[in-house]
């Protein structure tokens, strides 16, 4: 019956093939208008780190003085931390690995003399940061505990910068000179490339390069090193050395929590901690503004998704919503047209069931051929997005997931469109029509 | 015409005209705001900037050498640009251009008592200070950039400063204005925290590098500060056919000068294509909505003919037995061309209604302005005509329909 059934809606399709292929068209535009979008904003909304992401979290507290006000259009101060609370949230020592960390952009002059002087992105970090991040390496490791308290001159390439500087060689042991120092390479990593970048400040660039070096924050600040997230500063600041100021917050700091009641743990230190500054009179503000955010929540938080891109894709919606009205409407005429047809099998006793399931094939064969089209559509769009210079344009692929989704969509939207015009001629009362003809 | 027989025609395919009628108003209340949205970002990057966009050029340097005198390096690097086939003038600044994104601004008080209510309630807002754009660079600047000057004077060598503060401004007209508004603003000392800096000239217009909000965006001054870091920006003006050549054989002359340095080639640039990078987010926007504004309407009048297409064959018959009774072939096009104005027009109506609606959501979350009323009558047009220009083929279709039909037997 199933196979009659799709005889007849390919006769029924075939009878009238402008008006079919316009059908699939209009279809075919609102998914791969749609699926564009949605494709766009679930690599933007991703996971960086799978697996990895639900163990880690980043603290976050308040030191600002109560009359601090807030401009609205320039970053929040509580996005980072200081340096004081950054080390001592450290030296608590009461999550299973935690690492406080800072971008920054240095000159590199390599020694050899065939390649000029470039500028690369890396990170300062604590010790932790390779482990809790799950950063792997091709050679070498990276550095200790110790070599954070005494500030070393090490740093960890990444496998990019490496082969650039020193070749198929490596340069494990080797000396790089980044600004005004030298460093000891002590290990390579493989490139290390979470999208979006969610341990980077808010400023910074959030869908890019992978970091290219690793060095001791401690040393960072020993040498000052410049940093290229937002520093914001409040208050008459007396410190001599800004970069270790209680009064300016600059680091990004991450945990990495095993179990809720971990979780939990570190959710009331964290609101101790605030309760001592506060009675110390370091902080004023209530406590209870100590937040710990998880990996994805940190993200929604920051909010990287456009508002353009929203818009874009509440757009797309409305379009589909427009497109599935405009074959709901298309299908109900020519359904109804057919009354006569659908009269006459019913005289011959097909059930209402029937004549459902073989109109019902009939839409759901635009809705596949649709979704064809709104799939090569979507392809096209895509290939648009990424030829557009915004930062998360490269990333603009279609996963298998993806290609599924838009396929359901597609399905789902025209049998959607054609269960009102089915449904209608169901009814068609058969003794009227057969009295016509 | 008579209505009646159409309406009752309705009455009988109320469902299908139902669904065409949403179509309309969905289409009429996306469409209208979409072309709105599109107006407002093609008024956001048509903003002047106020300088000679099409001539200049900008090549990037940071010097690497240590221990060097970066204001002397500046000094023989313009000497070097400046004989340069093609260069008109060269100036270096060190933060920014108009749009140039990266930003330095500076809390600018009109006067004592301003600054002091300003440090009382710990921001500026409210107190009558603003906070300008603030632009530094080597003699020369305001006439390189083609800045209108239309008050006081240019800056005399006097005036820089290597170090510090500089003792005098050259304003925008904006900041005037929303500095001293209703004063001359010229000759003024303005605060900038514990200095005081006096208005020498006022330029009329001159952008941000970064947009905040319309009201603020032309508020910027111009100090007599040589850029004192190692890294600069030189600015070129050239005749606009000589600067991608100019770019090149400045580089090229930079390099030779001294190699010690890192010049940037993704900024080295004509002045356009900082511009274009810094609305490309709303190019694209724009491209989008357009896209999707035309893909409505041509799926709404793709479903406008598909329908009309559907009903002129259903009533073959009976336009054939009109026919033989006496209606000629203009009262049938008319026919279906007043039934698809009906249509179109409950739609119409409706959508306007959607429009505000959808207008309303907007305003909430994306920052979106009122609606102006004259963007719905224009809807209304646009959308009747593509309904009328759908169903004009069905239409003469039918119209062409023998009156001969009418004695034939389905």
């Amino acid at each position: 019956m199933f196979g009659y059934y799709l005889d007849l809606a390919l006769r029924s399709l075939k009878r009238n093939k402008v008006l079919t292929a316009l059908m699939v068209l209009a279809i075919g535009l609102g998914i791969g208008a749609s699926m564009t979008m949605i494709t766009v904003l679930h690599v933007m909304t991703n996971d960086p780190l799978p697996g990895r992401s639900a163990t880690l979290f980043t603290p976050h507290l308040d030191p600002l003085p109560l009359d601090y006000k807030h401009r609205s259009d320039g970053p929040d101060p509580t996005d980072n931390l200081t340096w004081p609370d950054a080390m001592a949230l450290l030296e608590a020592h009461l999550a299973t690995r935690q690492a406080a960390m800072a971008g920054g952009s240095l000159l590199v002059r390599p020694a050899r003399a065939d390649v000029r002087p470039f500028r690369v992105d890396g990170r300062y970090a604590t010790a932790d940061i390779f482990a809790m991040f799950g950063i792997s390496f091709e050679h070498g490791q990276g550095w200790s505990a110790a070599d954070d308290a005494s500030r070393t001159h090490v740093v960890v390439l990444g496998e990019t910068l490496d082969r650039k500087l020193f070749g198929n060689s490596g340069g494990i042991g080797q000396v790089v000179r980044l600004g005004e120092h030298d460093f000891r390479v002590i290990g390579v990593t493989a490139d290390w490339q979470p999208q979006p970048m969610f341990h980077a400040d808010l400023s910074a660039q959030s869908f890019g390069d992978a970091d290219q070096f690793f060095l001791p924050l401690t040393a960072a600040v020993d040498l000052k090193l410049p940093t290229n997230g937002n520093q914001s500063g409040w208050g008459k600041d007396d410190a001599a050395d800004s970069m270790t100021s209680a009064n300016m917050s600059w680091l990004q700091f991450w945990v990495q929590l095993q179990s809720p009641g971990q979780v939990q743990a570190y959710r009331q230190f964290l609101l101790d901690y605030s309760a001592q500054q506060k009675a110390l009179g370091r902080f004023q503000r209530p406590p209870t503004e100590a937040k710990l955010y998880s990996l994805m929540g940190w993200l929604a938080h920051r909010n990287l998704v456009p508002t353009d891109v929203r818009l874009q894709l509440w757009l797309a919606l409305g379009f589909l919503f427009v497109c599935i009205v405009n074959i709901m409407a298309l299908l109900l005429a020519k359904f109804l047209r057919r009354s006569g047809e659908i009269s006459v099998r019913r005289a011959l006793g097909a059930r209402r069931r029937d004549i459902f399931l073989q109109l019902g094939i009939e839409s759901a064969m635009v809705g596949v051929a649709g979704g064809l089209s709104g799939l090569l559509i979507a392809q096209l769009g895509l290939w648009s997005v990424r030829h557009r210079p915004d930062d998360y344009a490269q990333l603009a692929q279609m996963d298998t997931s993806m290609l599924l989704g838009t396929f359901a969509l597609a399905v789902a939207a025209s049998l959607l469109a054609g269960l009102l015009p089915t449904w209608r001629a169901c009814r068609v009362p058969p003794a009227l029509q057969l009295k016509a003809l | 015409m008579e209505l009646r027989p159409i309406l009752s025609t309705l009455r009988r395919h109320k469902l299908t005209a139902t669904l065409l009628v949403l179509q309309a108003a969905l289409t009429c209340a996306i469409v209208c705001n979409v072309v709105f949205m599109i107006a407002n970002r093609l008024q956001r990057i048509s903003v002047p900037t106020g300088i000679a966009e099409s001539e200049l050029s900008v090549i990037p340097s940071a010097s690497i050498e240590e221990g060097e005198n970066p204001q002397a390096r500046h000094a023989a690097d313009l000497a070097a640009l400046r004989g340069v086939r093609g260069v008109q003038s060269a100036v270096a600044v060190s933060y920014s251009l108009p749009l140039d994104r990266s930003e330095s601004s500076s809390g600018i008080c009109p006067s004592k008592q301003a600054l002091d209510r300003a440090m009382q309630l710990n921001t500026i807002e409210g107190s009558g200070c603003m906070q300008p754009a603030v632009y530094d660079g080597t003699p020369g600047l305001v006439g390189t950039l083609g800045l209108h000057l239309v008050a006081g004077r240019d800056f005399r060598p006097e005036d820089y400063v290597s170090q510090g503060k500089p003792a005098v401004a050259i304003v925008s007209r904006a900041l005037a204005q929303h500095l001293y508004p209703g004063k001359q603003a010229l000759g003024q000392s303005m605060y900038d925290g514990d200095n005081y800096i006096r208005i020498v000239g006022i330029v009329d217009r001159f952008l941000r590098p970064n947009l905040r909000s319309p009201g603020v965006d032309e508020d910027s001054m111009i100090w007599p500060q040589l850029p004192p870091g190692s890294g600069v920006l030189y600015v070129l003006r050239t005749a606009p056919g000589d600067r991608a050549r100019v770019l090149q054989e400045g580089s090229a002359e930079l390099l030779k000068l001294n190699a010690n340095r890192l010049i940037s080639a993704a900024r080295t640039q004509t002045y356009e294509e900082i511009r274009a990078a810094y609305f490309q987010r709303d190019t694209t926007m724009i491209g989008l909505l357009l896209a999707s504004a035309l893909g409505l309407l041509f799926v709404t009048a793709l479903g406008i003919t598909g329908l009309a297409n559907f009903w002129v064959q259903q009533r073959t018959r009976s336009i054939g037995i009109r026919r033989a009774i006496g209606a000629t072939r203009g009262d049938i096009l008319r026919y279906f061309q007043t039934e698809n104005f009906l249509i179109v027009g409950v739609g119409i109506a409706l959508g306007m209604l959607l429009a505000f609606l959808l207008n309303a959501e907007l305003m909430q979350h994306y920052e979106l302005a009122r609606l102006p009323l004259f963007y719905l009558p224009m809807g209304a047009l646009v959308l009747w005509g593509l309904g009328q220009l759908a169903v004009l083929g069905p239409a003469l279709r039918a119209a062409a329909v023998p009156p001969v039909v009418a004695t034939r037997s389905t």
